[in-house]
């Protein structure tokens, strides 16, 4: 069987297992619904009271949000197996994965899909579609294009930075503090225009975690603030940060020594 | 009530043991709380309105609400062994003792946040104390400022408490507490002000937000922290918490009694 078949079949043994527990599952994707409708209503107060953002309006700073918003959810879905790896390798299941004659990589995206987590997916697309009509921004084919690369972009990044945390869980068994600062706290973050922040951490985002190749960069395309061909390549050249990312992993994978299960 | 101490001041003891955790968190808040600092100094810029909060006024209040975020968040301080002990059903241990349940857990749980608190504000208070102006944590003016802030922050931990101890309640009917949760904290989170604070909210929000106890959990003791509510509106302020707090545990004592009423153990 080949391998896009196998993770189809891992996918759907994980999302009907899941749905076995009806009424829990529609909890969660309500409970998570509810923190990011919050979320989005914190973001509402916040310019209702000041106006604007340096020189960024509502809508304009929602088309980026609202990218966040759709991103983040599909990456954390896909890639959950990597965000609970801490788990994987202390309770053994890891070295179940090494003696599987099938790819690692395979292996750890099929062992979590959560479903759940696309209760956040709710309000994304519902204020993307707000902030593409009241933004102000002429749609031309060319623009739509590079908001759906938006999109693509950050997913990916995000992922990568999953796989990145989960190769840190090789050295020390406990799940860092730090990784969660890029994870969370990279969503925050890329919430809002970059340029509002210090400049150390627009460089930060842009050349070593690309969160702001990904939203910060084409948003100045689409918003007119800028027609920089670097606009278009930045979301492209931040999805490239998955290869050392997965070659980090499999450094890891090779220099692991068990630690019992 | 000698037993529900004692309980506490194990609970406490055992809190008190997880420093290196503790440590570990800093780094987190600290994060959130100069991100958080950021994008309202980039607001502050781009607005000539009168501000409710000074810029320093503001920063005291962020570190001050990182540092005791767990008093106030009802995720973080969530006890997920009582939640174990419910979906398993070896909640009929705890039941056995002669204690209440709900003030045995009252005690525990206002235990593992107090001792938690204790332990993550250190370093990081330390910290936001050495920052440059105008980043840095500033301190009380006098000391009936201290004390009502001592009190008022107590007052607001027992709240989250109470407040939590509604999740757990729920748990017996749901069997499951992420949802539960996940909606709960929200809510809290929103309304006591630790998402935006309160003064930045539009008047209607404000007012409703007012009305409800979760902003004793965290507006109002650190707007007494950094001087935005003065003393003696803080202490009838106060009084008013408190009577939110004694009507929660009422509401809560008589939920527990009522849901145990009709568990069902289903082993363990």
């Amino acid at each position: 069987m080949n391998a896009l078949k196998l993770y189809g079949h891992y996918v759907s043994i994980l999302i009907r297992s899941q749905l076995q527990y009806r009424a829990s599952f529609i909890m969660m994707v309500l409970g998570q619904a509810m923190t990011t409708l919050l979320y989005f209503l914190s973001t509402y107060f916040m310019f209702s009271f000041f106006g604007r953002l340096g020189d960024w309006t509502y809508w304009e700073v929602m088309l980026c949000t609202s990218c966040v918003h759709i991103s983040y959810p599909i990456a954390e879905c896909i890639a959950r197996g990597f965000d609970s790896f801490r788990g994987q390798i202390r309770s053994g299941g890891f070295d179940t994965m090494l003696v599987r004659p099938r790819s690692i990589f395979l292996q750890i995206f099929g062992s979590q899909f959560a479903f759940n987590r696309l209760g956040r997916l709710v309000q994304g697309p519902i204020m993307m579609g707000l902030a593409v009509v009241n933004s102000g921004v002429v749609w031309t084919a060319e623009k739509s294009a590079l908001y759906a690369l938006m999109v693509l972009s950050g997913i990916v990044i995000f992922m990568s930075v999953f796989i990145l945390g989960a190769t840190l869980c090789f050295w020390t068994v406990k799940s860092l503090e730090v990784v969660n600062c890029f994870t969370d706290g990279g969503r925050e973050l890329s919430q809002y225009p970059f340029e509002i922040y210090k400049k150390p951490y627009l460089v930060f985002f842009t050349a070593v975690i690309p969160y702001a190749c990904a939203f910060y960069w084409p948003l100045l395309y689409l918003t007119g603030r800028s027609a920089s061909p670097w606009c278009w390549a930045a979301p492209i050249l931040g999805m490239l940060v998955m290869i050392p990312a997965c070659l980090f992993f499999r450094f890891g994978v090779r220099h692991y020594t068990s630690t019992g299960s | 009530m000698k037993a529900y101490f004692s309980i506490f001041r194990i609970r406490m003891q055992e809190a008190l043991q997880y420093r290196a955790a503790a440590w570990a968190g800093v780094t987190t808040q600290f994060f959130w709380g100069f991100m958080l600092i950021m994008i309202y100094q980039a607001f502050y810029e781009s607005s000539d309105r009168v501000m409710p909060m000074t810029f320093p006024q503001l920063c005291s209040y962020i570190w001050m609400q990182q540092a005791f975020l767990i008093l106030v968040e009802t995720w973080s301080g969530r006890d997920g062994e009582l939640f174990e002990k419910i979906t398993s059903g070896s909640v009929a241990y705890e039941l056995c003792r002669p204690l209440e349940l709900y003030q045995h857990w009252f005690a525990r749980l206002l235990a593992g946040r107090l001792g938690g608190a204790i332990l993550r504000c250190v370093p990081l208070l330390v910290v936001a104390t050495i920052l440059p102006y105008p980043y840095r944590l500033l301190f009380p003016k006098s000391i009936a400022q201290l004390l009502l802030f001592v009190v008022s922050l107590l007052v607001g931990a027992m709240l989250t408490v109470a407040v939590s101890l509604f999740t757990y309640i729920l748990t017996f009917k749901t069997m499951n507490s992420n949802g539960v949760l996940s909606v709960f904290s929200a809510l809290t989170t929103l309304f006591s002000g630790s998402l935006v604070a309160l003064p930045f909210m539009p008047e209607g929000v404000q007012r409703f937000a007012m009305a409800l106890p979760f902003r004793y959990m965290a507006d109002l003791p650190f707007r007494i922290w950094n001087g935005s509510i003065q003393v003696l509106d803080g202490l009838w302020q106060l009084g008013i918490g408190a009577l939110w707090l004694a009507a929660l545990w009422m509401l809560g004592s008589f939920f527990m009694k009522r849901v145990l009423r009709t568990a069902i153990i289903q082993g363990g």
